[in-house]
């Protein structure tokens, strides 16, 4: 590895690196982040190293291994290119006939191949899977090229170059009115103007300035910026570079949270490696740049995400908000102006910078450019990461992307922004996504994450969730906040436990008031939008708690009985066997009887019981009070 | 390594305090009480100051952990999924809540808010190993694979 001190030794570098490159006949590519190893993809590689060092095929055979594709539904899975047929869902019994079949003989298995769940189409190209096709994988589309541990096939991609061109053929300030004029807006939630935010800070008085890489990703169900730094992470790096150049920053923080190891691991290997090759340190590619990023490890609070709080957790202090102004931009890390920004926002910069700003504001709508990377996930068929154009409604990215509903329920809402977001109903997802239609609907954009929830799923537990979990990661600076949403939740804990009370749904909107008008942070402040939501949409699913004692989607424990019809029990053994309480008696071919006393309402019964047979059905309300007594 | 070498490791500045109380929590699964004062010496800062950060960040713990950390993973996706009936049956299966370590101090069980890998919920940690679609029948069987008689120890 040599050190580049001049722009142009990219292209000869770049040149170097594809010419020494192996050439091979078929190249075998399999996905590897961490939902991709718990799917098994480590034994996956192992066996199919194994197989083609068997066969004597390692040298027409080549095997990469790349961070995630997106498609984590189908995972572990593989594409094998020049063709790029996309097997899903393997086990390492698979590989001996995917090599002796696909690989040598060039046919296709259609057992491993993705299908259509509703017309029963086999898709056996990745580009033509519906998944794909509707996606605009501007950020994402590297994921499938790129080994995250090997620098040189990011240089291969033309990685670095958007780099050199910044340095040596823009000033800061035309970078600054490069990204300004993009239309790129943060993605971490808010969506203030990127260029204007280093615009800012690179007015504000003090020295030296910093700049900080947003990945505590702790919206529950948003992982897009977890993807992007194992599976392309100098795509954030190159992009944080540019920014600091713009800014006049000197030194760079990527703070990342510790449930993601992977990660950390390749974020720190890609670092040393851009050291290595002179794109980090003094005098960057030869030019009079000078810039570092180190990596900083979170310990585990959600309130760090939140700016002011992840600079206090950078310092060495409890994760405390604190009053905004003075903005990070004039007093941030030390008290020296401070620009953050989230992971994928500085993966569009180097984009933005690299094919012009005029190319990108034609993507997406009038006030929100760009794509954007949702983590789709929940009751739907295609679960993973998608990226798509501003302005794509959510019925597209549900139907088209996703492929429906999972099981061929029906949609009742769509969750986006986590624990500061809130739930749209199914009959407004012809919204088109953007920045300003969502915050209209009383939800917001957020990191990204779009948990899809059907008719099973009971909004008033899912508003307790949320607030389970913002009074629990609530800092307890202050007061509202910290009070407030503990009584909030309490409130709505009662609701599910059928302890309701006329009123309730007052006390609860007023308590959500008070919360969003006396809290200092974002987290506070935001805290009741998934009560507000539910409330506002789901009025009859809380009355249906309060006034009925009923759970219509049978979720709440404390409100369903679970109870086998005697006229159509078989007797088959398979509800007492599951039980996990031993609450279910009886006898082969005679009639099961479940205690309700023992029964913990885990549903295991209802489940197993054979869809021929259903026997196990599930009570709520009236019809429960019957059987209780 | 000894709390005294992973102390000096670091340089003696305060924004070393988070880096250095992982490297402890790496090294003996806990935070024991008296690096504290080791670690006030180093980053000249009150020991009250170091509590206060390692009380209020989940990942340190100052009571040693079990062998075996059973992680369930609470995301919004795999609450939908049924998340917390993974948990439930963990804690029948222990004999413990989670955020407890059993007696003979072989499992701790913890809960998690969001590993992201929400694709493949509920989904469970065992010691760095991840188990996707975890289903209470599941549960158990991974219980089996740590216990004594199980495969791995």
């Amino acid at each position: 590895m040599r050190k580049l001190t001049h722009p142009e030794h990219l292209a000869e570098w770049k040149k170097r690196i594809l010419d020494e490159r192996p050439v091979y006949d078929k190249t075998i590519v399999v996905t590897s982040g961490t939902c991709g190893q718990a799917s098994g993809s480590l034994r996956l590689i192992e066996a199919l190293r194994r197989e083609i060092a068997e066969r004597g095929l390692a040298e027409k055979i080549g095997i990469e291994v790349t961070g995630c594709h997106g498609f984590c539904e189908m995972e572990p899975s593989l594409i094998i290119y020049p063709e790029g047929i996309f097997y899903k869902k393997l086990e390492p019994k698979d590989i001996p006939a995917i090599i002796e079949q696909t690989v040598l003989q060039d046919k296709i298995i259609p057992a491993l191949v993705v299908e259509d769940m509703a017309t029963g189409k086999k898709y056996p190209r990745q580009k033509e899977i519906p998944f794909y096709r509707k996606q605009m994988r501007l950020l994402t589309e590297n994921n499938f090229r790129i080994n995250p541990e090997r620098i040189e096939d990011y240089f291969a991609l033309d990685g670095y170059q958007a780099l050199a061109k910044a340095l040596f053929e823009l000033t800061s300030e035309g970078v600054i009115a490069e990204v300004t004029a993009s239309g790129l807006r943060g993605r971490g939630g808010a969506g203030f103007s990127t260029g204007r935010k280093w615009e800012i800070c690179r007015e504000a008085y003090g020295h030296p300035k910093y700049i900080i890489c947003n990945a505590d990703e702790g919206d529950p169900g948003a992982y897009m910026d977890r993807s992007l730094l194992e599976g392309n992470p100098h795509s954030v790096i190159e992009g944080m570079i540019i920014g600091a150049y713009a800014i006049g920053a000197s030194e760079g923080f990527i703070y990342v949270r510790m449930e993601y190891p992977l990660a950390v691991k390749h974020v720190t290997l890609a670092l040393e490696q851009a050291r290595r090759q002179g794109l980090l340190g003094t005098s960057i590619l030869g030019s009079e740049f000078h810039f570092d990023i180190h990596i900083v490890q979170g310990a585990g609070a959600f309130v760090s995400g939140e700016e002011t709080s992840l600079m206090a957790s950078i310092e060495g202090r409890r994760a405390f908000p604190r009053q905004r102004p003075p903005f990070p931009a004039q007093e941030g890390l030390w008290g020296k102006p401070t620009n953050i920004n989230n992971v994928e926002t500085w993966a569009n910069v180097r984009l933005i910078i690299d094919k012009g700003a005029e190319w990108y504001a034609k993507i997406g709508t009038e006030k929100s450019k760009g794509t954007k990377i949702f983590s789709l996930v929940g009751k739907i068929n295609n679960t993973g990461l998608v990226e798509v154009p501003m302005g794509i409604t959510f019925h597209e990215i549900i139907n088209d992307v996703g492929g429906g509903i999972k099981n061929k329920k029906k949609l009742k809402a769509v969750q986006t922004g986590g624990p500061s977001g809130g739930c749209i109903p199914a009959e407004k997802l012809n919204l088109p996504i953007d920045y300003d239609s969502l915050v209209q609907a009383g939800a917001i954009m957020g990191s990204g994450g779009m948990i899809v929830m059907d008719e099973d799923t009971c909004m008033v537990d899912v508003a307790r969730y949320f607030l389970s979990f913002t009074q629990e990661e609530s800092c307890g600076k202050c007061v509202p906040c910290r009070v407030g949403t503990r009584q909030m939740f309490e409130l709505l804990t009662r609701i599910t436990q059928g302890k309701g009370e006329a009123g309730d749904i007052e006390r609860l909107e007023e308590l959500a008031a008070t919360v969003k008008m006396g809290s200092l942070c974002g987290l506070g402040q935001t805290a009741p939008n998934p009560v507000l939501t539910t409330i506002r949409y789901f009025r009859d699913e809380f009355k249906a708690h309060i006034e009925g004692r009923a759970c219509p989607a049978f979720v709440c424990k404390d409100l369903v009985a679970f109870y086998i019809e005697p006229d159509l029990c078989v007797g088959c053994l398979l509800c007492k066997q599951n039980c996990p309480v031993n609450a279910v008696s009886g006898e082969r071919k005679k009639l099961h009887v479940i205690d309700q006393a023992l029964c913990v309402k885990c549903g295991a019964c209802f489940d197993v019981c054979p869809s021929k047979v259903q026997a196990v059905s599930r009570l709520t309300g009236k019809t429960r009070e019957k059987i209780a007594t | 390594m000894t709390i005294e070498e992973i102390v000096k490791e670091s340089g003696p500045s305060q924004k070393e305090l988070i880096h250095i109380l992982h490297k402890i929590q790496a090294e003996f699964g806990h935070i024991p009480p008296e690096s504290i004062p080791a670690i006030g010496q180093h980053l000249r800062i009150s020991p009250s100051e170091i509590f206060g950060v390692l009380t209020f960040y989940r990942a340190f713990a100052l009571e040693p952990k079990g062998t075996h950390i059973v992680t369930v993973c609470l995301g919004t996706a795999c609450h939908v999924r049924g998340g917390v009936r993974i948990v439930e049956e963990f804690e029948r299966k222990l004999g413990i809540k989670a955020g407890q370590t059993t007696a003979d101090r072989k499992f701790s069980l913890e809960t998690v808010n969001c590993l992201g890998c929400c694709a493949i919920g509920p989904v469970v940690v065992v010691n760095g190993t991840y188990y996707s679609h975890v289903t209470q029948k599941k549960a158990d069987s991974i219980l089996e694979e740590y216990s004594d008689a199980g495969r791995k120890p």
